[in-house]
């Protein structure tokens, strides 16, 4: 049976493409999230309206990168997904529950009137809010590993739940909101842009508080982590990762004040980019942490190959006609609504 | 089409974001509920659903945006090619997700390795599996008419009240003409799609049937109850032989009864007899309302009926009714299976404590209910407001009038009122 297990290392390849989906889908649903972690706080009507008619033509397709990662953590990785999921349940389930709320309202909210205009304004908020933390929670469990015994999840319902991941979905609800409002500011003008700016300041303050925070405490955490970032020479090489989000996070400020629009956006894009490199550097190479490596997970190579063969094709193709989207919907948001 | 421009701009769109949801969901369902179903059957469906992500839900998501926003971003033609790029996603999307569902009924293509884990042995068996084009025909007709008895309710609805009268004449006559050639030809693929299950799952079609010994010359049970105790059905109208002669296309052909299975291996019979009588039943009712409609049609009469408005009005969910009575007849007829003759549901399911399942059930039926409550009700106020009345009937998109009304009702149905 046709299988490229001879010419390429799959499970390397195909770990590269769920990372990428994964990450993909962090910054691009991680912006329309923020607008809705930030949403109840806009000074009026017309900036909410204009900050949900700037997302409104992106969040379905940013959301399919959540599907690819679900669907082709399956195809690549079955056994992860499978011991993954029950692991993280709850939080999976409650993210879920949230990303149904705020799609919804995205499209009731603009049919409502009134009273209940308001009630799915808060749906929006309240589901962004949760997928948010949600995700982190769920990223702070997996860093401090699941339970598996054989090819299942052996732990508890409520393993997932402890302070470190706590934190983590903090710290993730301040990352959106940071892309959300830099997003805002790129997309908007006016009062709402005037708004989305205090707002980008405060989210910089937090997002580079967690940063150092969750800095200081992996080491403490697993003494994995503590070798691998803090001795030398890998120190050295590695420094560059939180230097450079660092720095970004700076000049994030710094053209927050200088009335910069669009570069906020783009290096807090790059901010997401070194945590998530970093953060998989230290997973590495795990998958189900630290029972379950990419090679152990992988599916067999004649089903990796089956989906590589077309993921070649149409991966740019799908980049190439969601950036077309974009560009449809270039410049400023108008005040409209749209729906 | 004005009917469309005004679905997606003038009055807001119907609500897509409900489908994108619950696509969301399903990618994620899999694990959380069947996690050793996951493990050992992701070799061979992973592939396919990871193709239905690819092919389909991103094509729809992205054009979606332009679809429902792009009215002043882009031209009259990119706008209608973006729509159609919608319409060609949903259907691919169908393809991917039937084939997957086809192959847990219908399982080929692959073999048996150690542990319980399925290798994908060859990928057309398993994609294009016995039952997937039956499915897949089946399914995707059944959308076609669902969407089309809404239009015909609808488009009834107003005609009744006498309002929008022009674009109520082009809705219920395009919905009838879907009526009177679709409906019949759907009730040929049911039967097709029937005697398929009779060849590869023959327990499920004893239950559709209500049938218990085997033995030729059945009868067609019409009604009655079927007692898993008694191993009977109870207080049953029969025809006599007819049973026989849809099954084996021949009256005095074999039927197998559901006692040729030990009881582990029957699927729950009322739900799959009763799921199979409301389906079978709706689908005669809609090729009867086609019927109608075209001997309406033919006498004139069609858009001041009275009794025929009330019917359409009537028949508005239909389409949804069947089609879930139709997922019930063919999942619950393929237990205790998960994958037919492979693996049982009971050894698939998640490690996962009663309670959680309990309350994951709970939250989503919770929010299913609020949110399609909601949905349902926007909708419903969507269709009082009616099309925006200042536009254009045709003309959108360089079309001077909807392709289809020509054959049918474009002498009568155009012509303003």
């Amino acid at each position: 049976m046709f299988s490229l297990e001879r010419v390429l290392d799959l499970p390397l390849v195909w770990h590269g493409l769920i990372g990428t989906a994964i990450f993909l889908y962090v910054v691009l649903d991680g912006f329309d999230l923020g607008v809705g972690i930030l949403f109840p706080f806009a000074p009026s009507e017309t900036c909410r309206n204009r900050m949900m008619n700037s997302v409104a033509p992106f969040w379905d397709g940013n959301e399919t990168w959540l599907v690819l990662g679900g669907g082709g953590l399956l195809a690549a990785f079955p056994l992860a997904y499978s011991v993954l999921m029950p692991a993280l349940y709850l939080p999976v389930i409650l993210m879920l529950l949230g990303l149904i709320f705020r799609g919804v309202a995205f499209e009731f909210r603009f049919k409502a009137e009134g009273r209940s205009r308001a009630l799915w304004d808060r749906a929006f908020h309240v589901g962004s809010l949760t997928a948010a933390f949600m995700q982190g929670a769920i990223l702070g469990a997996a860093v401090k590993g699941i339970r598996v015994e054989g090819r299942a999840f052996a732990g508890g319902p409520l393993d997932w739940l402890n302070a470190y991941s706590v934190m983590v979905g903090i710290a993730l609800v301040c990352g959106y909101a940071l892309l959300g409002a830099t997003w805002v500011v790129m997309k908007t003008d006016g009062i709402t842009r005037d708004w989305a700016r205090k707002a980008a300041r405060s989210a910089v303050c937090g997002v580079g508080l967690f940063l150092l925070a969750v800095t200081v405490w992996m080491p403490i955490l697993s003494e994995r982590a503590r070798i691998l970032w803090f001795s030398l020479p890998n120190a050295l090489f590695l420094a560059p990762l939180p230097l450079g989000a660092g720095l970004l996070l700076l000049l994030v400020w710094r053209d927050l004040r200088s009335g910069r629009e669009v570069r906020p956006f783009l290096a807090s894009l790059g901010v997401f980019a070194s945590a998530y490199l970093g953060l998989g550097i230290t997973l590495w190479p795990w998958l189900v942490p630290y029972e379950i490596t990419f090679r152990q997970a992988a599916a067999s190579p004649e089903s990796q190959s089956a989906l590589l063969v077309g993921t070649v094709f149409l991966l740019p193709l799908i980049l190439g006609y969601m950036a077309y989207v974009h560009w449809v919907f270039r410049g400023k948001t108008s005040e409209e609504p749209a729906y | 089409m004005a009917l469309h421009r005004s679905a997606t701009r003038d009055r807001g769109p119907p609500p897509f974001g409900m489908g994108v949801v619950s696509g969301v969901v399903l990618s994620f369902q899999f694990g959380t509920n069947w996690s050793v179903f996951s493990d050992r059957a992701g070799n061979v469906l992973g592939p396919l659903l990871g193709y239905e992500v690819l092919t389909a839900f991103f094509l729809e998501a992205s054009f979606l945006g332009v679809m429902l926003f792009g009215w002043n971003r882009v031209g009259p033609r990119t706008h209608y090619a973006a729509t159609l790029i919608v319409a060609a996603g949903t259907l691919i999307s169908a393809f991917w997700i039937l084939s997957a569902n086809s192959w847990m009924h219908t399982p080929r293509g692959f073999r048996v390795g150690e542990g319980g884990l399925l290798y994908p042995e060859n990928w057309l068996k398993v994609v294009f599996n016995p039952s997937f084009p039956y499915r897949f025909v089946h399914m995707v007709v059944a959308a076609y008419l669902t969407t089309a008895f809404v239009a015909a309710g609808i488009g009834a609805f107003y005609l009744w009240r006498g309002r929008h009268e022009r674009h109520a004449r082009v809705m219920l006559g395009m919905a009838m003409i879907m009526a009177v050639f679709v409906a019949p030809l759907q009730v040929l693929f049911g039967d097709l799609h029937g005697l398929n299950t009779l060849e590869h799952q023959p327990a499920k079609v004893s239950a559709m049937e209500g049938i218990w010994e085997t033995r030729r010359g059945a009868p067609l049970k019409l009604v009655g109850w079927p007692d898993e105790k008694a191993e009977a059905t109870l207080y049953a109208v029969e025809i006599p032989k007819l049973s026989s002669l849809i099954l084996t296309h021949s009256w005095d052909g074999e039927v197998k009864g559901l006692k040729e299975w030990p009881r582990e291996e029957r699927p729950p019979v009322a739900w799959v007899f009763w799921g199979f009588r409301v389906m079978v039943g709706l689908g005669f009712l809609m090729a009867f309302t086609g019927a109608a409609g075209a001997l309406l049609f033919l006498a004139g009469r069609l858009f001041n009926t009275r009794w025929f408005q009330y019917l359409c009005m009537a028949m508005t969910p239909a389409g949804f009714v069947a089609v879930l009575a139709g997922w019930v007849v063919t999942e619950v007829g393929r237990q205790p299976y998960m994958i037919h003759g492979v693996m049982r549901t009971s050894e698939a399911a998640s490690p996962v404590p009663a309670g959680s399942i309990a309350f994951s059930l709970a939250a989503f039926l919770f929010v299913y209910v609020f949110v399609f409550g909601a949905g349902s009700y926007y909708i419903l106020r969507l269709i009082g407001k009616g099309p925006a009345s200042t536009e254009p009937p045709y003309g959108a998109h360089g079309l001077k009038k909807p392709p289809l009304v020509l054959s049918g009702t474009g002498d009568r149905g155009g012509r303003d009122v």
